[in-house]
C-alpha cells in the first residue's frame, strides 16, 4: 500500500523534517527537536501540519440527527458555530474511535475521525442512514482539507495577526471561544477556524483548501513540531491517543474505562448508550490511569504493570520521557479500585516492567500538567 | 544533511564508534546514529568488569520516540563507564565522539578491530 502524503510533504523534506509513516500517511515526526519543538508549544507558539486526520461531512434535514446517534456527547445540543468531543462507540459500548464534531449550521456537520479511519466512518455513517432512513449526504472530504494546528499561549496573537476578521485587528479570532468554530480568511482563501487543539494549551485549528495549504502554512511565521512532539504534548494532558490508548480490536475500551465518561450523554438516544449506562452503573472494571516512574527508564506501550508482589495488573498504553516536568511520565489500564487506593498512598508499590526488571511507579490522576 | 566521520576511529555497522586510547578502546555511537535517534533521554550501560563479545548487545539507549540496542565493536571487559550520561543523556545529542563516550574496554583481541569499518568506508554507508 503506498502511504498518503500531506499536501504539504513536498515542503517538509524541503525543510529537512523527519517524516514517519503514521496511520497510513507520511507525516513528519520532528522537524528540529522533540524537546524544543515542545518547548515552544509550552512556552509560546508552534503549528503542527495535522493533514491526516479525517474529515468527514454530514448535510441534509438529518445530518445533525443521524450524527447524534453515532456519537456518544449530545450533537443535537451543539449550537451552531460550537463543537464537542465524543466516543464513536459499537452496540457494545466499544469506542471504535473518538472525535471532535463541528456544527457548522443547523444542517451541516463536520466530523474528525482519527487518521486512517475516514473511509470506515465515511462508511458506518452511509450504512446508517441506509438503515435508519435518514436524510443525510456524507462525503469524505480528508484530501480537500488541509489541516494544521497552531497551539500554545501565544497562539492567538499569532492567528489575530495573520486571519482577516474584517477590523484589522482579529478581534473575531481573539472573541473565538474554546470549542468554537467560524469561517475565517487566512491569506485571502476562506477557511475553517476552530478553538480546539490536542495539547493541552491555548489555540486553533485550522482547516484550508488542499490546493492553498502552503502559503497558509507559511502564513504562521512559528516553529514547525511534528508528530513527536505531538504525542509528548497530548500524554502530559492526559489526552487520548486512538489506535494506541484503546483499539476496537486489540484492546477494546468503553469510554468510562477510558476516562472520557464526560464525553457521554445518556441523555442522548446513541448507539451504544444502553451497554453504557449499564458499566455507568456498575462502575468500570478498570480504568485508565496515570503514572510518573520512581525510578529511571522510559515507560512504553505495551510494557506489562505489575503489583508490590509482582503480579500483572495491568498493560502500558502511552509513555514518555515528558519533556516539560523532566520525568518518565505514561498512561495505563488498572483495575480500578486498585488505581483509585493506589493514587491515595504516597509509596509506589506498583512497577513498570521494562526489559524485564520493575520499576517503581507512582500512580497519579492525569493530566500532568496544568490545562 | 552532512554527519560528522572522524578520521581517527573506526565504526560498526550499526553506528557504534571504536577509538584507541592508551592501552584501553572507548565507545559510543555515531554522530549520524544521533541524529536519527533524537532528543536521547536514557542510557543503560554495562556494568564495570563485564566482559562484552564483539557484535552483542552492550546496553540501550532511549530518544522519546526510538529504543534502541547498542553493539560491542570488538570484546573486552569495561573499564570504565560514562556515568555522566546518567543525569546527562544530551551529551549523546550534543557531543557523540566526546562527551557523549559509552564505555571503555580492555581489548582481548587486537585483530578484531581491523575488521570494523575505516571512517571512509562507514561515511559510504550513511550516504
Amino acid at each position: 500500500m503506498t502511504a498518503r502524503k500531506p499536501p504539504l510533504y513536498d515542503a517538509h523534506t524541503d525543510r529537512e523534517a523527519k517524516l514517519t509513516e503514521f496511520g497510513g500517511w507520511e507525516m513528519p515526526v520532528q522537524f528540529d527537536s522533540i524537546n524544543t519543538e515542545h518547548e515552544r508549544v509550552r512556552e509560546s507558539v508552534g503549528k503542527f501540519d495535522v493533514s491526516h486526520m479525517g474529515q468527514i461531512e454530514v448535510t441534509g434535514p438529518d445530518a445533525v440527527a443521524l450524527t447524534d446517534r453515532l456519537v456518544t456527547n449530545e450533537v443535537g445540543a451543539i449550537e451552531p458555530g460550537r463543537a464537542g468531543y465524543g466516543a464513536i462507540t459499537d452496540s457494545d459500548g466499544t469506542m471504535l474511535d473518538d472525535t471532535i464534531t463541528y456544527r457548522l449550521d443547523d444542517e451541516r456537520v463536520l466530523f474528525i475521525p482519527n487518521v486512517g479511519h475516514d473511509e470506515e466512518m465515511a462508511e458506518r455513517w452511509r450504512t446508517y442512514r441506509q438503515e435508519w432512513d435518514v436524510d443525510a449526504a456524507i462525503e469524505n472530504t480528508t484530501t480537500d482539507w488541509a489541516m494544521f494546528a497552531i497551539q500554545g499561549p501565544d497562539a492567538e496573537d499569532l492567528a489575530a495577526t495573520v486571519t482577516d476578521t474584517g477590523d484589522g485587528e482579529g478581534t473575531a479570532v481573539r472573541n473565538l471561544g474554546r470549542f468554537s468554530v467560524t469561517a475565517a480568511a487566512v491569506a485571502g482563501v476562506d477557511c475553517l477556524l476552530a478553538r480546539t487543539g490536542y495539547t493541552g494549551e491555548d489555540g486553533f485549528e485550522l482547516l484550508c483548501p488542499t490546493a492553498d495549504a502552503e502559503s497558509i502554512w507559511e502564513e504562521f511565521d512559528c516553529q514547525p513540531c511534528g508528530l513527536g512532539a505531538r504525542d509528548t504534548l497530548r500524554i502530559e494532558a492526559g489526552l487520548l491517543l486512538s489506535g494506541q490508548d484503546f483499539d476496537p480490536e486489540t484492546d477494546p475500551r468503553d469510554p468510562y474505562t477510558a476516562g472520557i465518561g464526560f464525553a457521554v450523554s445518556l441523555d442522548s438516544d446513541f448507539l451504544g448508550r444502553d451497554a453504557l449506562e449499564a458499566i455507568a452503573e456498575i462502575g468500570p472494571e478498570e480504568r485508565l490511569t496515570g503514572f510518573s516512574l520512581l525510578d529511571r527508564g522510559v515507560p512504553r506501550h505495551g510494557y506489562p504493570i505489575v503489583d508490590g508482589e509482582g503480579s500483572e495488573i495491568g498493560t502500558v498504553t502511552s509513555g514518555t520521557m515528558s519533556p516539560s516536568l523532566e520525568r518518565p511520565i505514561g498512561l495505563g489500564y488498572l483495575p480500578a479500585d486498585y488505581a483509585e487506593n493506589a493514587a491515595s498512598e504516597t509509596d509506589g508499590e506498583t512497577a513498570v516492567v521494562i526489559r524485564g526488571e520493575a520499576k517503581r511507579v507512582r500512580v497519579e490522576t492525569p493530566p500532568f500538567i496544568d490545562t | 544533511m552532512s554527519f560528522d566521520v572522524p578520521e581517527d576511529r573506526r565504526y560498526l555497522e550499526t553506528h557504534e564508534w571504536a577509538h584507541r586510547e592508551d592501552g584501553s578502546v572507548r565507545v559510543g555511537i555515531s554522530d549520524f546514529a544521533q541524529d536519527e535517534l533524537g532528543d536521547v533521554v536514557f542510557v543503560e550501560l554495562p556494568a564495570v568488569g563485564e566482559e562484552l563479545r564483539a557484535d552483542e548487545e552492550f546496553g540501550v539507549v532511549e530518544s522519546i520516540k526510538a529504543v534502541s540496542d547498542l553493539y560491542a565493536p570488538i570484546s573486552g571487559a569495561v573499564t570504565a563507564t560514562n556515568d555522566a550520561l546518567l543525569d546527562a543523556p544530551e551529551l549523546l545529542n550534543t557531543d557523540p565522539y566526546g562527551e557523549g563516550w559509552m564505555v571503555e574496554l580492555e581489548p582481548a583481541d587486537d585483530a578484531e578491530s581491523e575488521e570494523l569499518l575505516s571512517a571512509a568506508e562507514y561515511r559510504e554507508q550513511i550516504e
